[in-house]
């Protein structure tokens, strides 16, 4: 299933030109997000920061296929994955996309290395060797020793080094994560940062976390800052105010 | 990821469980039900069906049933004996009467009186003492039912002296049929005897057995015997289905049946579908993350077929396999459910009434699932 759509080795991470995104509601469309326009280059580790309804969440999702704009345009290493068909832009996430949620939604009937393997399995790879190359990667993210284990038997922190193991094992070339540390304290959130760091970031690949959690953003390459639905700072740290 | 949904669905034990029993309780509901009402319904034949040899039935225009008579004349025999095509022709009576145990109860039973000299009306099969033996004087049979309904336990019904109408009569055998649609206790003996048995008036013969000649079918025998004689007469099938018929027009039998059948329906899908949609409920944001993950809708919807298809066949194997138990314990040690079976169509027709539930439920679970946006699970 891998290279069904090509992508270009030497585009941009994301390349995204004047988005716009209107919700509605109460039969009134409201803009969140106003004519964004962002390039990340591959090798990056981009953080998305901002205060609570900024719009982080929408801007993350549309980057990552699954929430249409209502205006503009969104490269992911050279496609237009808007412009693709649903079942194309289905494949394209499940072969470029690495995805790290909050609440991890972890299978909790599989162990952590079926769990680690899913989108192998998704992929159509053989399910032994799906979850031999999932433990193999627990094993790099110190977790040899609950590669069986249920999700229900694995603490917090645990857990979402199995969601980092599921987000990672397909090799994605952009790993997107929304507020992977929100329910981890400050020690386990900064190694998660780092595994992300070591092993989601390389030279053909990115990886754009949303956050706040301040503790960390001195591990970023670049920082985005959202208000009111536009970037309003792009650097590589924090702007003064602010930190 | 079929593996995947199997794993979903019986990682759940509580979840899958109730589903399976779900499943099981609709298909022994209504698999049993619709065994006991088509074995029922078939009783209205059994005394019809009990009498191989006769093609034809001869009766009073205005009799309905076996069990709704008007009797004739005497006459009627030779007239129907009279008629082209008929090779024989015997009388046949049958009428309720109460009999008086050795015990002094009194019960409630229903006397046969078959041809004194061939003994057509007989059932052939006998579960203790031999045919020839109602050629005694005062000898009658008893049925199955009659032999565990008349007698105390463990005393044997060969030899014991009941009273009909004043007039003794003598246990000499036990026949072999299936009890009749009110499980009314049968005695069989000759028709001279049945006469005594029975007070009555002038006109006392229930039915004329006939058999047509070579040649002849049963239809054309029974037509000719109406167009000759003016009485009714039904051919053995046609008679059997008035007995059915019978039944179903004069009973709450159908009804009854039909709503406990509804209700194996209903309650199957409202366990299992509530059921169901719990499990894709909390399951609802593993399946949102696998949509965003990259998992398209066609193997969603696999998924989610296979876990109710897996849910569906369990849970009726089980449900076959406990009716079927309780049907063939039931035929084996009760005297009520004697030749109980359960013709093949009723499993089918309980696999599609399941079909449909499994079809109904996973159809609203699949649609919540493929309502769930992807965009849904970084909320
Ligand atoms: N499905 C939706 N329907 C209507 N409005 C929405 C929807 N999703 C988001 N919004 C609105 O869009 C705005 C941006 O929401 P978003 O979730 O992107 O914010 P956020 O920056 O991620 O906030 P937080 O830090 O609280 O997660 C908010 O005002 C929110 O109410
Ligand atoms: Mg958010």
């Amino acid at each position: 299933m891998n290279g069904v759509i090509p992508l270009a080795t030497d585009a941009p991470a994301i390349a995204i030109s004047d988005i716009s995104r209107d919700f509605i509601t109460g039969g009134q469309p409201i803009r969140v997000l106003h004519n964004i326009d962002l390039d990340v280059q591959a090798g990056e580790l981009t953080y998305l920061v901002g205060e609570s309804g900024s719009g982080k969440t929408t801007l993350i999702s549309i980057i990552a296929g699954i929430l249409y704009p209502t205006e503009g345009e969104v490269n992911v290493f050279g496609t237009d994955i808007y412009g693709l068909n649903d079942r194309s832009l289905v494949e394209f996430r499940l072969n470029t996309i690495g995805f790290i949620f909050q609440q991890y939604n972890l299978i909790p009937t599989i162990d952590a290395a079926s769990n680690a393997a899913v989108p192998l399995i998704a992929q159509g790879v053989d399910r032994l060797e799906a979850t031999e190359r999932a433990t193999e990667l627990l094993d790099r993210l110190n977790m040899a020793d609950h590669a069986r284990k249920l999700p229900s038997q694995l603490s917090g922190g645990q857990q979402q080094r199995v969601a980092i193991a599921r987000a990672l094992v397909h090799e994605p070339r952009l790993v997107v994560c929304d507020e992977p540390t929100a329910a981890l304290d400050a020690r386990s959130g900064r190694r998660v940062m780092d595994l992300l760091r070591d092993v989601g970031v390389a030279e053909d690949r990115s990886v754009i976390i949303v956050t706040h959690d301040n503790r960390v953003f001195d591990l970023a390459d670049r920082i985005l800052v959202m208000e009111d639905g536009r970037i309003t700072h792009d650097g590589t740290e924090m702007p003064d105010h602010q930190s | 990821m079929i593996w995947i949904a199997i794993r979903m669905l019986t990682g759940d034990r509580q979840k899958f469980y109730g589903l399976v029993f779900g499943i099981a309780f609709s298909t022994l509901l209504i698999t049993q039900q619709l065994t006991i009402f088509i074995n029922l319904l078939e009783r209205g034949a059994t005394a019809v069906y009990g009498i191989s040899t006769a093609d034809v039935w001869v009766m009073d225009p205005v009799t309905r049933s076996q069990d709704v008579v008007y009797p004739m004349p005497s006459t009627a025999l030779d007239q129907v004996r009279s008629v082209p095509g008929v090779s024989w022709a015997v009388p046949h009576f049958r009428a309720g009467a109460a009999v008086r145990t050795e015990e002094g109860d009194l019960e409630g039973v229903t006397v046969v009186g078959v041809d004194d000299s061939t003994l057509i009306g007989l059932p052939r099969k006998m579960i203790e003492g031999d045919v020839s033996a109602l050629s005694r004087p005062d000898s009658v049979f008893v049925d199955g039912v009659g032999s565990q309904r008349l007698f105390p336990p463990g005393k044997d019904p060969i030899g014991s002296r009941l009273e009909l109408n004043d007039q003794r009569a003598v246990v000499r055998g036990i026949v072999d049929v299936d009890p009749s649609f009110t499980s009314q206790v049968v005695l069989y003996t000759r028709y001279s005897n049945a006469l005594n048995y029975v007070p009555g008036t002038r006109n006392r013969m229930s039915f004329v057995l006939a058999r047509s000649d070579n040649g002849l079918t049963p239809n054309e025998l029974a037509e000719r015997i109406e167009k000759r004689t003016g009485l009714k007469a039904r051919t053995r099938d046609e008679f059997a289905q008035d007995g059915i018929d019978f039944i179903i027009e004069n009973t709450g039998i159908p009804i009854n049946f039909g709503i406990t059948v509804a209700l194996g329906f209903i309650v199957g899908i409202a366990i299992v579908g509530l059921t169901f949609s719990l499990f894709i409920r909390d399951n609802i944001k593993q399946f949102g993350a696998l949509k965003a993950i990259g998992v398209h809708n066609g193997k969603i919807r696999a998924m989610v077929a296979v876990q109710a298809g897996l849910v569906g066949l369990i849970g009726y194997g089980l449900g076959t396999l406990m009716a079927t138990a309780f049907i063939a314990s039931g035929a084996a040690n009760s005297a009520d459910f004697k030749g109980f079976y359960t013709p093949w169509q009723i499993p089918v027709i309980t696999l599609i009434a399941i079909a449909v539930i499994i079809a109904i439920t996973g159809w609203l679970a699949l649609r919540t699932v493929l309502k769930t946006e992807p965009a849904a699970v970084f909320r």
